[in-house]
C-alpha cells in the first residue's frame, strides 16, 4: 500500500497549467524529495494534496483512502500534516500556545467553550514534549514575535509533529536559515521516526540530497524525472533543467 | 493590585443607586450596563473573531421588537424572554449564514445590508411593528416577585445580568473554543490545515455574540418600555461598534469602558454641549491617534510607562529578567 498517492492530477489557474497529469506514489516510511525551479508548481502540489486548493481532475489518496473530496480540515484528522514555506504561526501567542493550538485541532476539546485551556494538563504536557523534541522547551512561554527566524522554523516543525501525522509535507524547511541552523533542522528531520512518511520540497541540494531516498523533479507542473537519488542526479533532464542544458 | 481595583469597581457599581442619589443618574448607569452587554457581545465578533459588523443593532432591535410583540400579545415574562431570545438566535443564524460568505469588507457590507433590512421591516411592516410610531409596553417583569418599576431596582436587575455576561465572556475567552476563534482570526488557513472547521467556529461565535446582543435588547425594551425603528438604525450599529473600538477590541474591560464613554457623551454631555456629537467624534479621533489599541489597553500602557519612568531601576531589573530568560 502507498502512504500517499496522487493520480493524474490536473490543475490550472485560467490558462496557466500548474499541474498536468501529476502522478506521485510515496511508500510508507519513505523520504521523498521534490525539486524543481521556482514556479515549477511544488508548493501548489502541496496545496492540492492538503486540499487548501481544489483540484480540477485526478485523485489523491492517503493509505488507500480516497481523500479527493475531503475538505482540508478532514485530511488533518486523517493524518496529513504540513509546514509552510512562508512561516505561518500565531505571532502574538507563545510558542507553547502555538503548539497547543496544533494539538487542539485534532481534539474534540476544540469546541469546548467552558473549561480553561491553560488548565488542560494533558494537552499542555504533550505540547511541551513537542517543543522539547525540536529543542525549544526553554522558550515555551515566549511569544513568537520575540524568537529568531530559525526558532520559528522549528516551531513550524513542532506544530506538524505534535499532530503525530502519518504523512508529513515539509515545504522548504531550510529556507532562510544559516548554515548552522540548517544542520540543526536537518538533524531534527533525520530523527523523525520511520512511522512518519515525509515529502519535502527543498532548494538546498546539499542538505536535501542527504535526506532523500527518492527524488521527483517537477518542471512547469509536470513530473519530468523520478527515481532514486543517483538516478535523478545522473539523469540528463535534471541537468538540463538545473544547469540550463 | 488588579484584583483590588476590580473589587473596588464591583463595590462601587453594586452600591451605585445608594450614593448617587438622583434617579436620573441611576438610569444613565442602567443604560451603560445595557450597552456594555451589547458591546461585550459585539466584541466577540469584532475583537475575538476579527469580523467587523455594522448590523448588530438589528439583532439588538429584533430582541426588543420580539419581546414587545410577545408582551402585547399577553404572554408572561418568562415566555417573552425565552421567545425573544429564540427569535434573536434564529435571526442571528440567518445573519451569520449570509454574512460569513465573506470576510473583511464583504462581511461588513453584508451586515450593513442585513441591518438595513431589519430597519426597513421595523419602519414599513406596520401591522407587526407599528411603523414609525414604535411599540409601547406597559410593564416591567417581576422576577420572583421583586418589582422593577423603580430605577434602583431595575438597575440592580441589569447589574446582575451584566455580571453574568462578564462571567460568561471571561470563561469563553479562556476556553479552548475561544483560543480556536482567535486562531481563526489570525491564521484561518493554518487553522484549517490543523483540522479546525473555521466556518463553523465563526458561525458559533456569531450565535454567541447575537445571544448577548439579544439579552441587551430585551433589557433595553424593559428599560424604555418602548421600541421604535430608531433602535435598529445604522447609526445605532455604528455607535455600538464605536463603543467596542474606542474601549479596546479583544479585551474584557474595553467594551464596558467604551459603552460608558458613549453613554456619558450622549446623555450627560449633551445636556451641556449642544454639539455633543462633535465632542464624541473629537474624543474618538484622539483615541485613535494616541491610543490606537483602545482606551483600556492604551491607559494600561501609559500607566506602565509612567510607573517605569518613576522607578527606572525596577524597570531595568524587570527588563533584565525578561531578556535574560
Amino acid at each position: 500500500m502507498t502512504a500517499l498517492e496522487v493520480r493524474d492530477l490536473h490543475k490550472a489557474f485560467g490558462g496557466l497549467r500548474v499541474a498536468t497529469a501529476v502522478n506521485l506514489a510515496v511508500a510508507p516510511g519513505e523520504r521523498r524529495l521534490i525539486i524543481g525551479q521556482n514556479g515549477a508548481g511544488k508548493t501548489t502540489l502541496f496545496n492540492l494534496i492538503t486540499g487548501e486548493l481544489s483540484i480540477d481532475s485526478g485523485s489523491v489518496s492517503l493509505f488507500g483512502t480516497d481523500i479527493t473530496g475531503s475538505p482540508a480540515r478532514r485530511r488533518a484528522h486523517l493524518g496529513l500534516a504540513r509546514t509552510y514555506q512562508i512561516i505561518t504561526l500565531f505571532p502574538g501567542e507563545t510558542l507553547l500556545r502555538n503548539v497547543t493550538l496544533s494539538l487542539l485541532g485534532l481534539s474534540p476539546l476544540r469546541w469546548n467553550p467552558i473549561v480553561r485551556l491553560d488548565r488542560q494538563r494533558h494537552l499542555l504536557d504533550k505540547a511541551r514534549a513537542a517543543l522539547a523534541s525540536v529543542g525549544l522547551e526553554h522558550l515555551a512561554d515566549r511569544p513568537v514575535g520575540q524568537t529568531s527566524y530559525g526558532e520559528r522554523r522549528r516551531v513550524e516543525i513542532a506544530m506538524a509533529l505534535a499532530q503525530s501525522p502519518k504523512v508529513l509535507l515539509l515545504d522548504e524547511p531550510f529556507a532562510g536559515l544559516s548554515i548552522e541552523e540548517r544542520r540543526d533542522v536537518l538533524a531534527l528531520i533525520a530523527d523523525i521516526p520511520r512511522a512518519v512518511t515525509i515529502v519535502m520540497i527543498e532548494h538546498d541540494m546539499d542538505v536535501a540530497l542527504e535526506f532523500a531516498e527518492r527524488i521527483t523533479v517537477l518542471h512547469f507542473g509536470q513530473v519530468v524525472v523520478e527515481g532514486t537519488r543517483s538516478e535523478v542526479v545522473e539523469h540528463p533532464r535534471t541537468k538540463e533543467i538545473y544547469l540550463g542544458g | 493590585m488588579k484584583r483590588v481595583v476590580l473589587l473596588i469597581a464591583l463595590i462601587v457599581l453594586a452600591t451605585l443607586p445608594l450614593w448617587i442619589g438622583n434617579s436620573y443618574y441611576v438610569n444613565i448607569a442602567t443604560q451603560m450596563l445595557i450597552y456594555a452587554i451589547l458591546a461585550l457581545g459585539l466584541n466577540v465578533l469584532v475583537g475575538y473573531a476579527g469580523l467587523v459588523t455594522l448590523g448588530h443593532a438589528g439583532l439588538f432591535g429584533i430582541a426588543a421588537y420580539a419581546g414587545a410583540v410577545l408582551i402585547n400579545d399577553g404572554h408572561g415574562h418568562l415566555v417573552v424572554a425565552a421567545g425573544a431570545l429564540l427569535v434573536t438566535l434564529a435571526a442571528t443564524a440567518i445573519f451569520a449564514v449570509l454574512a460569513l460568505r465573506g470576510t473583511g469588507l464583504g462581511f461588513v457590507m453584508i451586515t450593513v445590508a442585513l441591518g438595513q433590512i431589519v430597519w426597513g421591516i421595523a419602519y414599513r411592516w406596520i401591522s407587526l411593528t407599528n411603523g414609525d410610531n414604535g411599540i409601547s409596553i406597559n410593564a416591567r417583569p417581576r422576577p420572583f416577585g421583586f418589582s422593577l418599576v423603580d430605577a434602583p431596582e431595575f438597575y440592580w436587575a441589569c447589574f446582575v445580568v451584566f455580571l453574568v455576561t462578564v462571567a460568561a465572556m471571561t470563561i469563553f475567552v479562556a476556553s479552548p473554543f475561544g483560543a480556536a476563534l482567535r486562531g481563526a482570526r489570525d491564521q484561518p488557513r493554518r487553522m484549517t490545515a490543523l483540522g479546525y472547521n473555521v466556518w463553523l467556529t465563526r458561525f458559533l461565535a456569531f450565535l454567541f455574540s447575537g445571544f448577548w446582543s439579544g439579552v441587551a435588547g430585551l433589557l433595553y425594551l424593559y428599560y424604555n418600555q418602548f421600541v421604535s425603528p430608531q433602535t435598529v438604525a445604522l447609526s445605532a450599529s455604528a455607535e455600538a461598534l464605536l463603543m467596542v473600538i474606542a474601549g479596546g477590541t479583544a479585551t474584557l474591560l474595553g467594551p464596558i469602558a467604551g459603552a460608558a464613554l458613549v453613554i456619558v457623551m450622549k446623555d450627560v454631555a449633551s445636556a451641556y454641549i449642544e454639539r455633543w456629537n462633535f465632542v464624541l467624534g473629537a474624543i474618538f479621533v484622539l483615541i485613535v491617534v494616541f491610543m490606537p489599541e483602545g482606551l483600556v489597553p492604551g491607559c494600561v500602557r501609559l500607566w506602565r510607562k509612567a510607573v517605569a519612568a518613576r522607578r527606572p531601576r525596577t524597570a531595568a531589573r524587570a527588563l533584565e529578567r525578561e531578556v535574560g530568560q
